[in-house]
């Protein structure tokens, strides 16, 4: 069976600045895998450079065994829930139909089945009954459930989700970590960014510890353990930091 | 005020001009078929920097329309210039729009490198570029001026904004060029939409950002080039921002602020192009911006969803209720702690001076919630003493329970200090849920409130 995502020799960088340096993992198939890091560890990064939304500078990356481009529809996506303007028009409903805009083509307006299937993925992230609130209206739990009921109407293979635990209420927090269990009942492979180290052996079956490299990956009981998350959190400012940091500073002068 | 002293100069020189009968009926009976299609050419125009102006409103990128307009007029000069030089009719319009829409590219072409090659912010890139093409445009306009080859006037048409002025042909040209604009927005709307909202999230499910960027770009193009003649580069950014802010205060739904944006556009255009054919020495441009203004205003104060008189009701309808609250509280709460006139009496009498003691509230604030709540039918008045209703009293104890589960969370679980508690849990009480509720008596293990009913005597 091939693997969901395979990433080889991933380099990304901004400003010729690296975020991710030399990146390589292999995801076994139907595993929930936590994605554990600090801050500026190039984590939403690489989410990002996997589907192709940010340039790379070097890598490759197979997803089912094939490009982004071919697997598209096999992946869902749960973006930060920081990164839209929670202010815009749209309802609850609007926001879950937008995840089928690709699977109901160009020019052609949302239909009754969509609004449906729409629906039914808001039930199933237990917030069926706002579906006509205006999403300012929504707290921040019922946002984040809104975001992953987008990603759910797709019912795709692999989920990729940034932060989806980041400032949610208790039930809220609850409901996500059920439906990641039912996604990994059915076979799906789900790769979490995640913050809270305390609940990553409970609620993730691998891990994948990130600091600009790939620390360590692999299943949590082998993984995850006190050298592995002092070598990815401690001793920040490596040498490459530094130079990287002394190179943009002169930049800014020139 | 680029065009102020101008226009009061020219108003001085001349005095007003009154419209006689004649023409007035003439510009309201769109009897004259000239007429006709200049007006239906701004309403169209309208319509569709309406409808792009919520989108690109939404992309926050309302003052790239700005940029635009401005930079178009060293584009219209050069190519005035260059079609005299080489012996073609210096304004013929289509030349003159080319060279406006060139104009306008290479502006915002230079925003974007400005912005990518030096550590500048966007405002900054774009005040300059702004400011330097259109000094350009003026500069050119003068040279033009001191020529012998050919005569300037009418460009400055272009600056101002003269719907007089206009031919059919061009009153045709902007209709067709914003029915155009008009069905890109109507046939992408969904697209658009997303790429407004999220547009990390357009980008992973495949859709083509840039392009959809540069095609929206493109329509702001199209409509601000042909909108030139109509209400010139200065104030066309004001017809891609107002109606569509405008439209924000009425409503929640993406597609209902477009429609209400187009409507508002096309009214302001018609309107504006109206009163300035009436009056010929008002420019067209500054009447469709000030009645769009106007329009802007009606709705900031009246908008259904978001006006501030909208607003201002329902937090006075929230205080209200805050108030009301508290006054039932304390009355059940006084009469829990044995205060009124029968002994043991769960609803006693209360005499207005033993509330006050209660809270620290007004005479005149606990007059009015009092009145409010015994028109509710939560009280009963009796020469000056208040009692609860049976309804006001089960309301009341409602409340006084959903206050102190609150309470008892904020103790239990938020860490606060039991002396402020009282506060914080006034604060927000009031707008507690049901469900929250719900979710309060299950982490505190409280039995949910249970009355007793008799059973039914059939």
């Amino acid at each position: 069976m091939t693997s969901p995502l395979s990433v080889e020799d991933l380099t990304v960088a901004y400003h010729r600045k690296p975020v991710i340096w030399d990146v390589g993992f292999e995801l076994p198939a139907g595993s929930l895998v936590g994605v554990v890091g600090p801050n500026g560890a190039g984590k939403s990064t690489l989410l990002k450079a996997v589907m192709d939304l940010v340039p790379r500078a070097s890598g490759r990356i197979k997803i089912f065994g094939e490009s982004y481009q071919n697997a598209r529809h096999r992946v869902g996506y749960v973006p930060q829930r920081e990164s839209v303007d929670w202010d815009f028009p749209v309802d609850a409903l609007d926001v879950v139909t937008m995840g089928l805009y690709s699977k109901i083509g160009w020019c052609l307006p949302v239909r009754k089945r969509h609004r449906e299937a729409g629906m039914e993925a808001l039930r199933r992230v237990g917030i069926a009954d706002l579906a006509h609130r205006q999403i300012s209206q929504l707290s921040g739990g019922q946002q984040q459930r809104t975001f992953l009921a987008r990603a759910l109407v797709q019912d795709a293979d692999l989920y990729l989700m940034d932060e989806p635990f980041a400032a949610v209420d208790a039930s809220t927090e609850k409901a996500i970590v059920e439906i990641l269990r039912e996604l990994n009942t059915r076979q799906k492979t789900v790769l979490v960014i995640h913050h809270d180290l305390q609940t990553v052996p409970e609620y993730f079956d691998y891990v994948l510890l990130l600091n600009m490299r790939v620390v360590a990956h692999g299943p949590v009981s082998e993984v995850f353990t006190p050298e592995n998350l002092q070598k990815t959190y401690g001793g920040r400012l490596t040498l490459l930091d530094e130079v990287t940091e002394a190179m943009r500073r002169r930049e800014r002068v020139l | 005020m680029r065009g102020m002293v101008a226009a009061i100069d020219s108003i001085a020189a001349r005095g007003a001009q009154w419209p006689d009968g004649h023409q007035l009926r003439s510009v309201l009976l769109l009897e004259d078929y000239n007429t006709r299609v200049v007006v239906l050419g701004v309403a169209m125009l309208g319509i569709a920097s309406g409808l792009v102006g919520s989108f690109t409103l939404l992309r926050k990128r309302a003052l790239m329309g700005d940029a635009l307009a401005h930079a178009s007029l060293p584009g219209i000069t050069t190519a005035f210039m260059l079609a005299t030089w080489l012996g073609y009719d210096g304004k013929s319009l289509p030349l003159l729009l080319i060279g406006a829409a060139v104009g306008g590219l290479v502006g915002v072409g230079l925003i974007v490198l400005l912005k990518s090659q030096t550590r500048l912010k966007q405002d900054t890139t774009l005040g300059i570029v702004l400011s330097v093409f259109f000094a350009l445009g003026v500069a050119m306009l003068g040279v033009i001026q001191q020529m012998t080859s050919g005569s300037a006037a009418g460009l400055e048409t272009f600056i101002y904004g003269k719907t007089a002025s206009m031919t059919r042909f061009d009153g045709w040209l902007i209709a067709i060029a914003s029915l155009i604009a008009i069905g890109g927005c109507v046939l992408a709307f969904k697209e658009f939409k997303l790429l407004c909202f999220d547009e990390d999230f357009a980008g992973s499910r495949g859709v083509p950002t840039r392009l959809l960027d540069m095609i929206l770009m493109g329509l702001v193009v199209l409509i601000t080039i042909v909108g030139l003649q109509a209400v010139g580069l200065i104030l066309m950014v004001a017809l891609l921002v107002i109606p569509a802010a405008a439209a924000r205060f009425w409503t929640e739904s993406m597609w209902r602020m477009a429609v209400i944006s187009s409507l508002l556009g096309m009214i302001g255009g018609v309107l504006g192009a109206g009163v300035s054919a009436l009056f010929p020495r008002l420019t067209s441009g500054a009447m469709i911006v000030l009645v769009c203004a106007g329009l802007f205003l009606l709705s900031m104060v009246f908008g259904r969803s978001r006006g501030v008189l909208v607003r201002l009701l329902r937090r006075r309808r929230l205080n209200r209720r805050v108030h009301r609250d508290h006054l039932l509280r304390g009355m059940f709460e006084s009469g829990e702690a044995g205060i009124g006139d029968e002994e043991g009496s769960l609803r006693p009498w209360i005499t207005m001076d033993e509330l006050l003691r209660r809270r620290s509230w007004s005479r005149r604030e606990l007059q009015k919630s009092i009145r409010q709540a015994s028109d509710e039918g939560w009280l009963r008045r009796d020469n000056g003493c208040i009692g609860l209703t049976v309804a006001g009293y089960a309301e009341a104890a409602r409340l006084t329970r959903q206050h102190r589960l609150w309470e008892l969370f904020l103790i239990h679980h938020a860490d606060v200090a039991p002396s402020r508690v009282d506060r914080d849990a006034d604060m927000i009480e009031h707008v507690l849920e049901p469900e929250l509720v719900e979710e309060l008596e299950r982490l505190l293990a409280q039995e949910t409130i249970r009355i007793t009913v008799p059973t039914s005597p059939h």
